[in-house]
């Protein structure tokens, strides 16, 4: 009995767990999540916001997801039927299985590999499968064009967002979060933290996220004013309510990178108080609060606005940045602010 | 079996299936749906390899965006199915043809294959073991045959700004935002208060 956890069916079975254990947690916070979200942009707009369900209207997102899950499912005539239900499916897949390599804490993270932010790329790179199939499948006019502007919008903002992280990958001379995190660690607390040498970059990448998960000012792929609900227009019951559940699972990833790129992850930002895994989460829920924050602030971009700053502004700026860096970073000047592994950090 | 030879069948198996749809779907956008299936499970079988940095470029490279654009295009085509069948017939026989030609030329080939000796170890040494295979890959391209890599770079941007040239039209009729344009305007230049006197305008 002693090492059933070194056979194939143990290391499933941990593996298993080790998934449920992030999946279960990171849904249940979701629900929450959601409810934030609309209670902090119902204050914004002076109104009360979710209050009936529940103490509080805490308990609004489980009433809503009961609500979606009763519903029927409604096909449209003519609709690819296979792709219409594979659609929502992968949106929700490749949202979760990105979480296989973040880390909470020292070492907490299912896959420890070494090129895991290329991960987080790649998946994040097939969510605008969903998008482009589930328009595509419905046989319908607005849903196929959000589709379409959806699907340039993601991919366009994707090449910034990478071209920022490279940025960050050269500063610490490893592509896995643990090393990303630990080389932010230093004596100065908050300030040794990737944020200051990279702090424009925190912005750009904080826009782009936005912009990559069709999150306002950039839900262009929705625009309810123009295009109804864009790509989800024909969905209703479960199928939408995975697409929900996909897009936010992916604004919260976003917010776990912000954290673990420029804020220093698990560590604590005065020096003295012990690191941890409450840091992140409180990271995490900080950008998340930003996002809406600029959900409930700001007006929508027009299209062909998005399209400039994402190519003649964010993609020219993000690549000087990997230029700089990389000449700061040979040379380690500023002390290694730019050169984490010259100076062991 | 262990978990990897499982992985190993699976990939397998995603690959040939997902190719051999891609060849017989009837509708195009099921095909590139199957390539994309292709593609990800090849990425699934160079991890295996252990060959994890070129699997996510595989990715983000052909995933994410060539057959996003394969996609695109292909949805926006509007096929005619009953036009492209009238057409099999007639090319039927020039496809054998090819088909059967190459089919001769791998036989051959393959034939009189002979493993060199030492060629199997050969293969087997290129996964190096005490660097990442990032950072073996980044000193082959950027150190080792920085020239060549340099090179094919140029080639590609030469190419990249042919086709802007060739396809890059400049429409007169357009109207166009000059957003830095509009952000320098004040009210100073751009209003005038004018007192008007009641009954006779300006």
């Amino acid at each position: 009995m002693t090492n059933f956890f070194d056979t194939n069916l143990g290391t499933l079975l941990i593996v298993l767990g080790q998934v449920l254990l992030v999946v279960v947690p990171l849904l249940v916070a979701l629900a929450f999540l959601l409810y934030a979200d609309r209670k902090i942009w119902a204050a914004v707009q002076l109104r009360r916001g979710p209050n009936v369900v529940g103490v509080f209207g805490l308990l609004q997102s489980f009433a809503d997801f009961i609500k979606y899950a009763v519903k029927e499912i409604v096909y449209p005539a003519g609709a690819d039927k296979v792709v219409f239900l594979l659609a929502p499916m992968i949106t929700l897949c490749m949202a979760l299985i990105a979480w296989a390599v973040i880390p909470f804490n020292d070492g907490w993270v299912v896959s420890d590999i070494n090129v895991a932010i290329l991960y987080v790329m790649a998946v994040s790179s097939l969510e605008v499968y969903g998008v482009i199939m589930g328009g595509w499948a419905s046989n319908s006019k607005y849903p196929f064009l959000g589709s379409l502007r959806s699907a340039a919008q993601m991919i366009s903002y994707e090449v910034s967002l990478g071209l920022i992280i490279i940025g960050i990958i050269i500063s610490t001379g490893s592509m896995n979060f643990g090393d990303i995190v630990a080389a932010q660690d230093g004596r100065y607390g908050i300030f040794s933290w990737y944020w200051l040498p990279h702090f424009p970059m925190l912005f750009l990448f904080l826009i782009s996220a936005m912009a990559e998960t069709n999150r306002p000012p950039f839900d262009l792929p929705e625009a309810e004013s123009e295009l109804v609900a864009g790509y989800q227009v024909e969905y209703s019951s479960t199928p939408f309510l995975l697409f929900m559940i996909g897009e936010y699972v992916a604004i919260v990833l976003m917010c776990a990178l912000v954290s673990l790129l420029f804020l220093g992850g698990w560590l604590s930002p005065i020096p003295g108080l012990p690191d941890g895994i409450g840091w992140m989460l409180l990271k995490i829920c900080f950008v998340f609060f930003i996002f809406s924050m600029v959900k409930a602030i700001t007006p929508r971009f027009r299209y062909d606005q998005l399209m400039r700053i994402g190519w003649k502004v964010f993609l020219p700026l993000s690549l000087f940045w990997v230029v700089l860096v990389a000449f700061l970073a040979k040379f380690e000047i500023l002390g290694g602010a730019y050169a984490r592994w010259a100076i062991g950090g | 079996m262990t978990i990897a030879a499982l992985a190993f069948w699976l990939f397998s198996i995603c690959v040939i299936a997902g190719g051999f749809f891609t060849v017989v779907s009837r509708n195009p956008v099921h095909s590139v749906l199957w390539l994309i299936l292709a593609f990800l499970s090849s990425a699934g079988l160079f991890v295996l390899l252990g060959a994890e940095f070129v699997a996510m470029l595989l990715i983000i490279v052909y995933v994410g965006a060539v057959a996003v654009l394969f996609l695109f295009v292909v949805m926006m085509l509007d096929v005619d199915f009953a036009e492209l069948k009238a057409g099999m017939a007639q090319y039927l026989p020039l496809a054998l043809l090819i088909g059967v030609v190459l089919l001769m030329q791998l036989g051959m080939a393959f034939g009189v294959w002979q493993f060199a000796d030492g060629a199997e170890a050969a293969r087997a040494a290129v996964a190096p073991t005490d660097t990442h295979n990032t950072a073996a890959l980044g000193l082959i391209l950027y150190d080792q045959y920085f020239l060549l890599f340099q090179l094919a770079g140029l080639i590609l941007l030469v190419a990249m700004i042919g086709a802007i040239v060739l396809t890059l039209r400049h429409r007169k009729d357009v109207k166009r935002q000059n957003v830095l344009e509009q952000m320098w305007r004040d009210p100073a230049d751009s209003m005038e208060l004018k007192d008007v006197k009641p009954g006779q305008g300006l």
